[in-house]
């Protein structure tokens, strides 16, 4: 008995270590890149052996090529994930408590166009922001972020809204609430693990994405982290940017480590325990 | 002050299912009425038409003597428990019963002194700072029936309040749910589909089945007088025995034996003749001939042999078998299927019928006894409609 949970626990150890390297290799990798002088970028070592150095962030946050983008990064995200939650959970509520014709058209419509791939779009959007003046602005990539995170965020959100009791609402309304009082004061502070689920889902999509910002911006000012970073071109003109770019790599992953940190303990499963007698 | 009246109100689903049809239904002020019937029988919706939860298809609806069909929950001044609660998880035992006071922008002084003094009539005091999750299923009912106290409603709405409770809490939540109700001499409507609930609670019962009222009267009445097989089966416990009949002159011919015809029942048949009706005797109505004494002279007996007897220490049930077919009727078939065939033995399985017998019986399983059966209880239901003969005509509801 005692020596099978020993070679259990082993067994798990090593399966776990396994995924653990899988994952944070890269991750490590990048960094170790960020911290080594220019001179040691190729040296072949992972480790910065021959010395760490900040060079590569410092001229990162002095160039100005990388605190526009970043800027642009955070405002087109943060307006995406808003906007997106907000009518997202106006949605996915009448979706999970309401009967109304042309519900399962909604969805079905929503979920056509999750599985719809962005790069077929990209084209004719490129034209046609051109065309109506969106083009190179901010609003010209919130507007496609929200498209494509939308229909996440209503599935998201309704499968949490359906989980919530409707005898909760129905006792709001009975306790002399209106239905807006009941969903404000009843039915999102308990669907606020979906909400900021979603919200963490929508923020990541806008935040990494490369094809609508490298498409539909042409400079810095709407130009996005992660398209700014095909643009780097290092300390000096003759310098490879391999450095600078594994500095930008790891800065803007910080806000979303920051986030999901937050968050992580507002997406506690089981607050609605003890609401109902399960 | 807050009476609730119904007046031909149906409830129709888009489908066309009706789940309440053309009920009539008079509740006076402080009256503690039971809806008891088996589940889809449309108590539930009739409930939540007065919570306001449901629409009203046709009819008017009266609290207080105003039409409420067009009134939102919040405006018609009730307080409902519900089935499984529904205490708001996110907040305090304090805050889920201020939180109807909160709404209505009661003083926090005021709200802080009425939640006590619920708390104190609950037991909760103890409790106030807590989250639901953290309660017993008990101290969570506690909770959900001081969230209706709390507001001083003028009527309380309860809807099967006590079924999430194992037995033991039931029967003891049960006594709480009267002497509050007692003591507040609030107009409730209960709901439920359990019969020994509606026995002890309320002032008066109304059974339902399919959507339709079958029958309203104080909890003895329903028992003693059923209007037709339906309650005659539903309430009681263990259930009635229902067994085909046979009149012929004066003479009622019941599967164990034959008896005198009742003057009440000769005279609701009207003309002689013979006639098959079905014949229903409650468990208690029989008795072990031997125990019998003084009563024996409006009784007759007969010999059975007992298959099974189950002793309860007060009493003992025993199970006989009556020779030939069950009662067999379309209303007894849809009754057993109603109610679940367990309900009602002797309509579901062939023939069988329960006696109770006094403790001090020396009745044995397997062996013959002689059994005295109370003729005056006897009640015969007309085979076609299920209506108890000498039933007085009442209001159709």
């Amino acid at each position: 008995m005692r020596s099978t949970t020993g070679r259990e626990r082993l067994l798990w150890s090593i399966g776990l270590l396994v995924v653990l390297l899988y994952a944070l290799i890269p991750v490590v990798w990048i960094i170790s890149l960020s911290l080594k002088e220019t001179a040691d970028i190729a040296d072949g070592n992972f480790l910065p052996t021959g010395g760490v150095s900040f060079d590569n962030y410092t001229s990162l946050f002095e160039s100005g090529e990388f605190l526009d983008p970043l800027r642009n990064s955070i405002i087109a995200a943060a307006v995406a994930t808003f906007l997106s939650i907000l009518l997202a959970a106006m949605a996915a509520y009448a979706i999970s408590r309401l009967n109304f014709p042309g519900k399962t058209l909604i969805l079905s419509a929503a979920l056509a166009l999750a599985i719809f791939p962005p790069i077929s779009v990209v084209g004719s959007l490129f034209d046609l922001w051109r065309e109506i003046g969106l083009f190179d602005t901010l609003i010209g990539l919130i507007i496609p972020y929200m498209t494509f995170a939308l229909p996440l965020a209503i599935y998201t959100l309704s499968a949490f809204f359906r989980e919530i009791p409707w005898e909760l609402e129905q006792a709001a309304q009975v306790d002399g609430a209106t239905p807006f009082q009941a969903f404000r004061k009843i039915i999102v502070p308990l669907a606020a693990p979906g909400v900021f689920t979603a919200a963490i889902l929508v923020f990541i999509f806008a935040w990494n994405d490369f094809l609508f910002a490298i498409t539909l911006t042409s400079t810095d000012a709407s130009r996005t982290v992660p398209a700014a970073l095909a643009f780097f071109t290092g300390s000096s003109q003759f310098a490879d940017p391999t450095g600078s770019i594994a500095a930008a790599a790891v800065v803007v992953t910080i806000p979303i480590i920051i986030m999901v940190l937050i968050f992580q303990r507002r997406i506690v499963a089981g607050l609605t325990a003890g609401a109902v007698k399960g | 002050m807050a009476e609730i009246e119904f007046d031909d109100v149906t409830k129709r689903y888009p489908d066309g299912f009706e789940a309440v049809k053309h009920m009539d239904l008079a509740i006076p002020d402080g009256e503690f009425i039971i809806l008891v019937g088996p589940s889809g029988c449309g108590k539930s919706t009739a409930l939540r038409m007065v919570a306001g939860l449901e629409d009203i298809s046709e009819g008017e609806l009266k609290i207080g003597g105003n039409v409420v069909n067009e009134k939102a929950p919040k405006d018609r001044d009730i307080a409902m428990v519900f089935q499984n609660y529904a205490l708001y998880p996110h907040m305090s035992v304090r805050d889920n019963m201020g939180f109807a006071l909160k709404l209505a922008g009661t003083d926090k002084n005021e709200i802080n002194r009425k939640v006590e003094e619920a708390a104190n009539i609950l037991d909760l005091t103890g409790h106030l700072d807590r989250k639901p999750a953290n309660l017993s299923g008990g101290q969570r009912q506690r909770v959900a029936m001081g969230r209706a106290i709390v507001r001083d409603p003028s009527v309380f709405l309860m809807d099967e309040p006590l079924s999430n409770l194992d037995a033991k809490l039931r029967v003891q939540m049960r006594t709480e749910v009267s002497r509050i109700q007692n003591r507040l001499g609030t107009t409730t409507v209960y709901v439920t589909h359990d019969q020994t609930e509606a026995m002890t609670l309320g002032d008066r019962v109304a059974v339902m089945r399919a959507g339709l009222l079958q029958q309203v009267g104080p909890p003895s009445e329903l028992y003693a007088e059923p209007d037709n097989l339906f309650v005659a089966g539903f309430i009681g416990s263990p259930a009635m025995n229902f067994m085909p009949a046979h009149v012929e002159g004066d003479r009622l011919r019941l599967p164990m034996l034959d008896v005198a015809l009742r003057d009440e029942h000769r005279a609701a048949l009207q003309a002689g003749g013979s006639r098959d009706l079905i014949a229903g005797i409650r468990p208690e109505d029989f008795e072990d001939a031997a125990l019998v004494g003084e009563q024996a002279r409006h009784g007759a007996t007969f010999r059975t042999r007992i298959d099974v007897l189950e002793a309860m220490g007060s009493e003992y049930y025993a199970y006989f078998r009556n020779e030939g077919a069950a009662a067999s009727s379309q209303q007894l078939e849809e009754l057993a299927a109603d109610a679940g065939a367990g309900d009602v033995p002797s309509a579901g399985e062939g023939g069988q019928v329960v006696a109770r017998l006094g403790a001090e019986s020396r009745a044995a399983e397997g062996e013959e006894i002689e059994l005295w059966l109370d003729t005056d209880k006897v009640h015969l239901f007309d085979t076609a409609e299920g209506h108890r003969l000498g039933a007085r005509e009442r209001v159709a509801g």
